[in-house]
């Protein structure tokens, strides 16, 4: 079934939120959605490893089944984000330091975040070409990003109120995320 | 990634070479060994959970043959050799236990409420029908989306027309899914209510399939009559 | 020699309880919350991760002397993919519905952060027989996390345990919980829960002391 470059990024971003419906990046999303200004550049460094990665995942995929050598996916996959991420690094050192120091601590955790490897995995099984692939990747990484903004406001607006000591950190960021996954099922059927 | 910073003193090139040449040779070897270790099992095990699928909607089949229909018309059995051409459907014959053809099941896939819906129906060319149909994956709603497999009412849809039109090109008429309650014509799904989604998913995929392998098959089905 | 004995046992116990990657390190979430709408899916996912761990770590912890420090995460990372690579493969030899409900979930055993933790803190300091218990204790620990969500999800979503039917016609699934936000809303519980449990606990130890 062909579906249209709009559907996959509706999809992506609100009915099969990345974080919120599929699961995918859920250490970044509660690791670092603490505060709005360090949520908002997470998400646009982790929408751009994912653009580069889906990219050089789509070609190496190409190479790997001209090749015949399925079952090498997996390791190289990882390689290429690795390798990708380092690159990014080095890119954004060399021409925005700016930049380079807002996201810096973050980079280095993209490579372990399954939102990345999730989107080069899934256009991979959905035999998405080459627009497809490119938009579901940004669609993903936007959705990712929305969902963290999203989470860090909530959370930003909970430090001012009286939350039981006993629910504070973690168990009450689980809860809040289930309210948000609770709305964004609402969003299902929409890319139809 | 900045582990340069962290290492204080550097280790020489060549080392570091051979040990990498050395684990890629380690995890190379570990990988063939568990692919070409499992591989037997794992294509009898997708040859069983093809065969129990098809099984399933063609109840009467015992046994299957695998087919790839071109869009030039040609129908050829997979893995009898010869290369598939571009935009090959692939299908199912089941044989009953007299080696007669029983049915011929396909996929069909189609957007339903959460994902992708994709099912496997069973296409009666003698009475020109589609006669069940099951889910092969699909992310639905548990307790609403996966009704179409319970739902009385939505199974009776089955058989469903399926002709083709004069000139062996389309379907006569569009498989399309109606409100429930308004079905008055033998090709058209009648939706289960507050599933409509799900239920118009299911029509989609059986139409979108179909208006593409039938006309295909439709001119080849003395080939597949007998098992060959 | 004589302590070794106990600390292989401490070395174990570590991940069960005091370090328990899912309730008290919070680390491999994605899936924890994606594969646990059921007993077995929970069971087969905790398994799978603890053939990953053990095997990585005593790979790792093997060629620790011999892996440059300047390239180590890479080589982590691979070695790991190896392993997941021969984990995806016997699951699909021993049961392909196993292998469709776990979804793309098993190749994304790779990036859980608890084996690349391990690797990182433990299995490379140390010799591969330790190396692999603790690897051993941390993967029992993920998988008692991951089980203590997929029971419940699974007894009140479905109604059934491991398949079995728990209740009578009569019982009307709560739906929500083997759907997305209730991973969310089980896992909180179970970490109020605990909070809640060690809250106790220190609030006795400090009426023991004020009583000494």
């Amino acid at each position: 079934m062909h579906e249209s470059a709009a559907q996959i990024f509706i999809n992506a971003l609100l009915a099969n939120n990345f974080v919120l419906a599929m699961f995918l990046g859920l250490c970044p999303f509660l690791g670092v959605s603490g505060k709005l200004e360090t949520a908002f550049p997470m998400g646009v460094a982790t929408t751009f490893v994912m653009l580069v990665a889906s990219l050089c995942a789509y070609g190496l995929n190409l190479l790997l089944t001209y090749f015949n050598l399925d079952f090498l996916r997996l390791i190289s996959y990882i390689v290429i984000i690795a390798s990708s991420v380092q690159l990014v690094e080095m890119v954004l050192k060399k021409y925005s330091p700016a930049l380079f120091r807002a996201l810096g601590i973050y980079l280095p955790l993209i490579t372990t975040n399954c939102a990345v490897l999730g989107v080069a995995l899934f256009q991979t099984a959905r035999e998405y070409d080459f627009v497809q692939s490119m938009t579901f990747s940004f669609g993903g990484g936007a959705g990712f990003t929305l969902a963290l903004v999203l989470m860090a406001s909530v959370r930003e607006r909970l430090t001012l109120s009286d939350v039981p000591s006993v629910a504070q950190g973690t168990a009450l960021s689980l809860m809040l995320a289930g309210v948000l996954s609770l709305a964004f099922m609402g969003f299902a059927g929409l890319g139809g | 990634m900045n582990v340069e910073a962290l290492a204080p003193q550097t280790t020489p090139t060549v080392a570091m070479i051979r040990t990498l040449g050395l684990l890629s040779a380690i995890c190379g070897l570990i990988i063939v060994a568990s692919y070409q270790g499992t591989y037997a099992a794992v294509q009898e095990n997708k040859r069983i959970a093809i065969e129990r699928a098809v099984f399933k909607v063609i109840p009467t089949a015992k046994s299957i043959e695998e087919y790839l229909a071109s869009p030039e018309g040609g129908v050829t059995k997979v893995g009898a050799g010869g290369t598939a051409s571009p935009g090959a459907v692939k299908f199912y014959a089941g044989y009953d236990a007299t080696g007669k053809l029983a049915g011929i099941a396909a996929e069909g896939v189609a957007k339903g409420y959460a994902d992708n819906v994709r099912i496997l129906f069973a296409y009666d060319p003698v009475a020109g029908t589609v006669a069940s149909f099951s889910v092969v994956a699909s992310r639905e709603t548990p307790g609403i989306g996966d009704k179409i497999l319970v739902n009385k009412d939505f199974l009776a849809n089955f058989p469903l027309e399926a002709k083709l039109s004069a000139d062996l090109k389309t379907l006569a008429h569009e498989i399309r899914t109606v409100k429930h309650g308004s079905k008055v014509n033998p090709w058209e799904v009648d939706a289960i209510s507050g599933a409509t989604i799900t239920s118009r998913a299911v029509g989609k995929a059986i139409n979108d399939a179909a208006q593409v392998l039938l006309p295909r098959i439709s001119p080849q089905l003395d080939k597949l009559k007998e098992k060959s | 020699m004589s302590q070794s004995p106990p600390r292989t046992w401490d070395e174990f116990m570590e991940g069960i309880w005091r370090q328990n990657p899912v309730f008290v390190m919070v680390l491999g979430m994605c899936p924890t919350l994606a594969v646990t709408v059921s007993g077995v899916n929970a069971l087969s996912m905790g398994v799978a991760t603890t053939f990953v761990l053990v095997f990585s770590c005593g790979l790792i912890s093997l060629l620790r002397k011999l892996i440059p420090k300047e390239v180590r995460i890479a080589t982590y990372i691979v070695i790991i993919a190896t392993f997941v690579t021969v984990v995806d493969y016997v699951i699909q030899a021993v049961s392909l519905a196993l292998y469709d409900a776990l979804g793309a979930f098993i190749q994304l055993i790779v990036v859980n952060c608890i084996i690349l933790g391990r690797a990182e803190a433990h299995a490379s300091k140390t010799p591969p027989g330790v190396a692999m218990i603790n690897a051993l204790g941390m993967g029992v620990g993920f998988t008692i996390g991951l089980l203590a969500l997929g029971t419940v999800r699974e007894i009140f979503g479905a109604g059934t345990l491991f398949g079995v039917a728990l209740f009578g016609e009569s019982f009307q699934p709560w739906v929500v919980m083997v759907l997305p936000p209730g991973g969310f809303f089980v896992l909180g519980s179970w970490l109020l829960f605990f909070a809640a449990l060690e809250r106790r606990k220190q609030r006795k130890l400090a009426e023991a002391t004020q009583n000494a």
